[in-house]
C-alpha cells in the first residue's frame, strides 16, 4: 500500500519531464522507424545508404566534426571500403619539417572532413545562416528523428498569404516556417548501390536513420545491455524480497 | 500495518511483554540455532549474496575498462606512411604511439657498412638483415635505449657519432647504421616497432 | 574514557589487533550492527539508505569521467562527445552520472517529504533535519555547476542566468557577478572554477552526510507513528533486518535508474544541451534541469529582481526554521486528519510550480506561479503555527509495539519490569 503510493510520487516525479521539452511547435508525427521502439536496431542498409546521401548532399554545407571515417566500420563498411572512403578527402596535416601545413588523403583515424575551416566561413558562405554540426542533431532536437524526417520532407507551397522572405524556404515543421535551407533532396538525387529507389522520402528516411545512428552510435550496445541488466535485477530482487521475508519471518510488523 | 484505533488503551496487565519475546525469537534464529528453517534461510541468503557479488563485479569492470586506451587512442596506434618522396639517403621522423619513429632511406655504402660488422663486435648482437628486412628501408623507433633520450642524426647537420648512424647527445650513445649500440651506456640497440609493407612504397607500423 | 587499548569483542585476531587500537569494528557493530532501530518502518526509511548509495554512484563515475573530460570551452563539449563514443564504456558512466543527478533528486524529494509527512523535523531531531538541509543546499549547487560542464547551450544559459541572480544584490551585486564570472561574462575562467568546485562540493556533501548520520544516531530514527520506542519492544537490531529491507530498495531503485539509463537517457535532459554554447544566441526559451523548476517557478513569480531571488532562497531557507514553525506536539501527520490534507495540498502545489516553471514567463503562466508561490510558503507561515493550536489529533498509541501487535495479543514469559511504564497519550 505505501510502497504503491512512492512509487505513484515517483512515477509523478517523471511526468514532469515532457513539460520540458514542450514548446509551441507542433508535434511531428511518428515516422515508424525501426530505432525508435525500446528494443529498435539500426537497419544497416539504410544507414549505408543515408551516409550516401549525407556525403553526397548534406556534407556540402554541414559537418559532423565528432565523427571519424573509422566510425564507418560500425554501420556494415568493409575496412576497404572505409580506406577508399577516407581517401576520397584531402585532409590539412602539419606542421612538416617545413613547418608548412600540408594536404594529404585522409586515413580512417581522421576526423570527417569539415566544409568550412569554422563557423564564419559558413555563415559568409550560407548567406549568414550556419549550416549545424550534424553529429548530434538528432539529440538536440525535440522529437529527433520525427522532427528531422518532418523537415526533410516538409518543403511545401507557403499557404496563401504568407510572405516568403528573400533567401528563405517554406517548410511546414520549421519552428517559424522560414528555414535557409533549401529543399536538398531530389528525386534520384543520389543512385544507391543497392538498387533502392531513391525518393525523397526514402533519402529523408535513410539520411535521418544514419544521424540517429551518429548521434548514438551505442544505442543498440546500451539496450542490449539494458535488457541483461533489467533481468539481473529481476532474479536479484526476487531473491532478496525472499530473504526479507525470511528474515523478517518471526517478527510482526 | 494496523492502525489504533480510539480507546485501544490497554487493560491491565497483558503489556509489551509480548514484543520482548518476540524479539529473543528474532534474534535466537539470526544466531543460526539449528532449525530446519534456518538451514534455508541461509542457503537463500548465501544465493541472494553471491548474486548480488556478481553484480558488484559487473559495475566495477566498466570503470576499470574506461582507463584502457580509448578507441580513438587505438585508431591512432597504426601509422600509415608514404615511402615514395623519401629520397636515397634521406631520413624523416615520425610520430608513432607517442614516440618518434626513424624511417631512413638507406644508401648502399651504409647497407654495405652495416652488413660488414662482424657480430663479435657487437654488444647486442643482431644481423643487419634481421633489423632490416628491406635493406634499402630502415624503420626504427628513435628512443635511445639508456634512459629515454631521442638520439640525433636524422638531419645531415646532426652530429651521427662515431659509426656514422645516430648519436644520443645525453649521455653519448653512439648508434651505428643498422641503429645497434656500438659505444656509449646504452645496453642495446635501438628498438624496432613492428611494421608492414601494405604496398612497394606504403608501410603501416604497429 | 580510560585511556589504554579498548576492549574488542571480537574474536578474529587481525580484527581483533586493529580493533583494539582503532576501535572501527566495535563502532559499526554498534551502529550498523545492533543500533536499536524501530520496528515498524515502512518503505519510506529506504531513501536516507539510497541517497547514500547514490551520493557513491555520482562520486564514483565522477571521478572516471573527469579523467576523461577536458575544463575548457573549446574543448569540453567535444570532450564530453569523445566520452561518449571513444572512451570505454563512457556512454555507460555518463549517462550514469547524468541520470544519477535526476535520481539523487527523486530520492532526496521523497526522503524530505517523508520527513515532512512523519514530522522527522521535529524536536529533538532539528538538527538532523538542519543539516538535511544543508545537504540539499549542497546539491543544488553540485548540480547547477555540473550541468555548466558539457558546455552545451542549456549550460552556458543556465549558466549566465543563475549567476546574474547575484547582481540583484545592491551596491555590491554586479562586483559579486563579475568575481564569480572571474570575468565579464561567463567564459572560460568560469568554467574552469564550475569544474574545480563541481568536484570539490561532492566530498563537501559526504562531510555533511556523516553528520548527519551522526546526529541520526544519537536521537534516533524517528517512524510511521512519530512516538519514541520505548524499549526493546519497540526496536529491531539494524541488522539483518533493515539491512534487508533497504536491500529490496535498492533493487526496486536500481531497476528504475536502469531504464532510465538503458532506455531513455536523455529524457530528462533538455535537448538543447548538445547544441554547443553559443554566447551569441540565447535559446528560445531558457528552462532548468526538472528538479530546479519549482524554485525556478518561485524565482520567476516575482515582478522584482532582488524580491524573487529572496524568495526563491527563501524557499529552502524556510525549510532550517521549519521545526519551530511547526507547534504541533503530534509528528506523524497519520494522528493529524487536517495537517495530512494540507500536505497533500502543499505537495500537489509543488508539483504545479513544477510544472509552470517550465512555461514560458507570460499571460496566466505568471498568475498560477503566483499563486503557487503564496500557496507555498502560507503552508509553512501560517497553516502550520496554526494548526498546531486547532487542530484535534488522533488518539496516540502508547507504543510501538503495542500499535504493531494489537490491543489484545498476549504471551508468555511473565511481565517485564520497566517495559510497562507506557502511559496512554504520552506527550510524543
Amino acid at each position: 500500500m505505501r510502497v504503491i503510493r512512492s512509487l505513484a510520487l515517483a512515477a509523478s516525479l517523471f511526468s514532469a519531464g515532457p513539460a520540458l521539452a514542450a514548446g509551441s511547435a507542433p508535434t511531428p508525427p511518428d515516422a515508424g522507424f525501426g530505432f525508435a521502439g525500446l528494443f529498435g536496431t539500426f537497419d544497416r542498409g539504410a544507414l549505408q545508404r543515408g551516409f550516401q546521401v549525407y556525403k553526397e548532399v548534406c556534407a556540402a554545407c554541414h559537418a559532423m566534426r565528432q565523427l571519424s571515417y573509422r566510425n564507418l566500420l560500425e554501420i556494415g563498411l568493409s575496412e576497404a571500403q572505409v580506406r577508399e572512403i577516407a581517401a576520397q578527402f584531402q585532409v590539412t596535416d602539419g606542421p612538416n619539417d617545413e613547418g608548412q601545413m600540408f594536404e594529404r588523403p585522409a586515413r580512417l583515424s581522421d576526423r570527417f572532413r569539415r566544409p568550412f575551416p569554422n563557423e564564419q566561413a559558413a555563415r559568409a558562405a550560407n548567406n549568414g545562416a550556419y549550416p549545424p554540426d550534424l553529429s548530434v542533431i538528432v539529440k538536440a532536437r525535440p522529437h529527433g528523428a520525427n522532427y528531422l524526417f518532418a523537415l526533410l520532407t516538409g518543403y511545401v507551397d507557403p499557404p496563401p498569404g504568407v510572405e516568403v522572405m528573400e533567401g528563405m524556404h517554406y517548410n511546414a515543421w520549421f519552428p517559424g516556417h522560414q528555414i535557409a535551407m533549401p529543399n536538398v533532396l531530389n528525386p534520384d538525387g543520389v543512385e544507391y548501390a543497392d538498387g533502392t529507389p531513391a525518393t525523397v522520402e526514402q533519402q529523408a528516411r535513410d539520411v535521418t536513420t544514419f544521424l540517429a545512428w551518429a548521434a548514438e552510435p551505442e544505442l543498440e550496445q546500451r539496450r542490449r545491455m539494458g535488457v541483461q541488466v533489467l533481468i539481473f535485477l529481476a532474479i536479484l530482487g526476487g531473491l532478496v524480497y525472499a530473504t526479507k521475508r525470511k528474515v523478517w519471518a518471526d517478527v510482526k510488523h | 500495518m494496523p492502525t489504533r484505533k480510539e480507546g485501544d488503551s490497554p487493560c491491565g496487565g497483558d503489556i509489551e511483554v509480548i514484543a520482548m519475546a518476540e524479539m529473543v525469537t528474532a534474534q535466537g534464529a539470526s544466531q543460526g540455532a539449528g532449525a530446519p528453517e534456518v538451514t534455508k534461510r541461509d542457503f537463500l541468503k548465501l544465493t541472494t549474496t553471491a548474486f548480488a557479488a556478481v553484480g558488484v563485479g559487473a559495475i566495477v569492470w566498466p570503470f576499470i575498462a574506461s582507463m584502457n586506451p580509448a578507441r580513438d587512442v587505438l585508431a591512432l596506434a597504426s601509422t600509415e606512411l608514404d615511402l615514395s618522396p623519401i629520397a636515397v639517403g634521406q631520413s624523416v621522423t615520425v610520430m608513432w604511439r607517442g614516440k618518434p619513429v626513424f624511417v631512413r632511406h638507406r644508401t648502399p655504402e651504409q647497407i654495405a657498412a652495416a652488413r660488414a660488422v662482424p657480430l663479435s663486435e657487437l654488444k647486442d648482437p643482431a644481423t643487419d638483415e634481421s633489423r632490416a628486412p628491406r635493406p634499402e628501408w630502415l624503420v626504427m623507433i628513435g628512443v635511445c635505449t639508456h634512459l629515454g633520450c631521442v638520439p640525433l642524426g636524422q638531419k645531415p647537420t646532426d652530429p651521427a657519432g662515431d659509426y656514422n648512424g645516430w648519436f644520443c647527445p645525453c649521455h653519448g650513445s653512439h648508434y651505428d647504421t643498422s641503429g645497434r649500440i656500438r659505444r656509449g651506456p646504452a645496453p642495446t640497440n635501438l628498438e624496432i616497432p613492428p611494421y608492414t609493407f601494405t604496398s612497394p612504397t606504403q608501410i603501416r607500423i604497429g | 574514557m580510560a585511556i589504554g587499548l579498548h576492549d574488542s569483542p571480537f574474536k578474529n585476531p587481525v580484527i581483533r589487533w586493529i580493533d583494539q587500537r582503532l576501535p572501527v569494528f566495535t563502532m559499526m557493530q554498534k551502529e550498523y550492527g545492533t543500533f536499536p532501530t524501530p520496528r515498524n518502518f515502512n518503505y519510506f526509511w529506504n531513501f536516507g539508505a539510497l541517497a547514500m548509495i547514490n551520493l557513491l554512484i555520482m562520486i564514483a563515475t565522477g571521478i572516471f569521467l573527469a579523467m576523461h573530460y577536458t575544463p575548457h570551452t573549446a574543448y569540453a563539449f567535444d570532450s564530453v562527445e569523445r566520452i561518449m563514443r571513444d572512451v570505454n564504456y563512457g556512454w555507460l558512466i555518463r549517462y550514469v552520472h547524468m541520470n544519477g543527478a535526476s535520481m539523487f533528486f527523486i530520492v532526496v524529494y521523497i526522503h524530505i517529504w517523508r520527513g515532512l509527512y512523519y514530522g522527522s523535523y521535529k524536536a529533538p531531531r532539528e538538527l538532523l533535519s538542519m543539516l538535511g538541509v544543508d545537504i540539499f543546499l549542497l546539491m543544488m549547487a553540485t548540480a547547477f555547476m555540473g550541468y555548466v560542464l558539457p558546455w552545451g547551450q542549456m549550460s552556458f544559459w543556465g549558466a549566465t542566468v543563475i549567476t546574474n541572480l547575484f547582481s540583484a544584490i545592491p551596491l555590491v551585486g554586479q562586483d559579486i557577478v563579475i568575481w564569480l564570472w572571474g570575468g565579464f561574462s561567463v567564459d572560460n575562467p568560469t568554467l574552469n572554477r564550475f569544474f574545480s568546485l563541481h568536484y570539490l562540493l561532492p566530498f563537501v556533501i559526504v562531510g555533511v552526510v556523516f553528520l548527519h548520520v551522526a546526529a541520526l544516531h544519537i536521537t534516533g530514527s524517528n517512524n510511521p507513528l512519530g512516538i519514541e520506542p520505548k524499549g526493546p519492544q519497540d526496536t529491531l537490531p539494524f541488522h539483518p533486518y533493515y539491512t534487508i529491507k533497504d536491500s529490496v530498495g535498492m533493487v526496486a531503485y536500481f531497476a528504475v535508474f536502469g531504464f532510465l539509463v538503458f532506455f531513455m537517457p536523455n529524457y530528462l535532459g533538455h535537448p538543447d544541451n548538445y547544441i554547443p554554447a553559443n554566447p551569441l544566441s540565447t535559446p528560445a526559451h531558457i528552462v532548468p534541469e526538472w528538479y530546479f523548476l519549482p524554485f525556478y517557478a518561485i524565482l520567476r513569480a516575482v515582478p522584482d529582481k532582488l524580491g524573487g531571488v529572496v524568495l526563491m532562497f527563501g524557499s529552502i531557507a524556510i525549510l532550517f526554521v521549519l521545526p519551530w514553525l511547526d507547534t504541533s506536539k503530534v509528528r506523524s501527520m497519520r494522528f493529524r486528519p487536517i495537517a495530512r490534507i494540507f500536505l497533500l495540498l502543499w505537495t500537489i502545489n509543488f508539483f504545479v510550480l513544477m510544472w509552470v516553471g517550465a512555461k514560458p514567463a507570460e499571460g496566466h503562466y505568471v498568475q498560477i506561479a503566483q499563486i503557487a508561490t503564496v500557496i507555498y510558503f502560507a503552508y509553512f507561515l501560517v497553516v502550520l503555527p496554526a494548526l498546531g493550536r486547532l487542530e484535534k489529533p488522533l488518539p496516540l498509541p502508547e507504543s510501538i509495539a503495542r500499535a504493531v501487535l494489537g490491543p489484545n495479543a498476549t504471551l508468555g514469559g511473565g511481565p517485564v519490569p520497566g517495559a510497562a511504564a507506557a502511559k496512554p497519550m504520552d506527550k510524543a
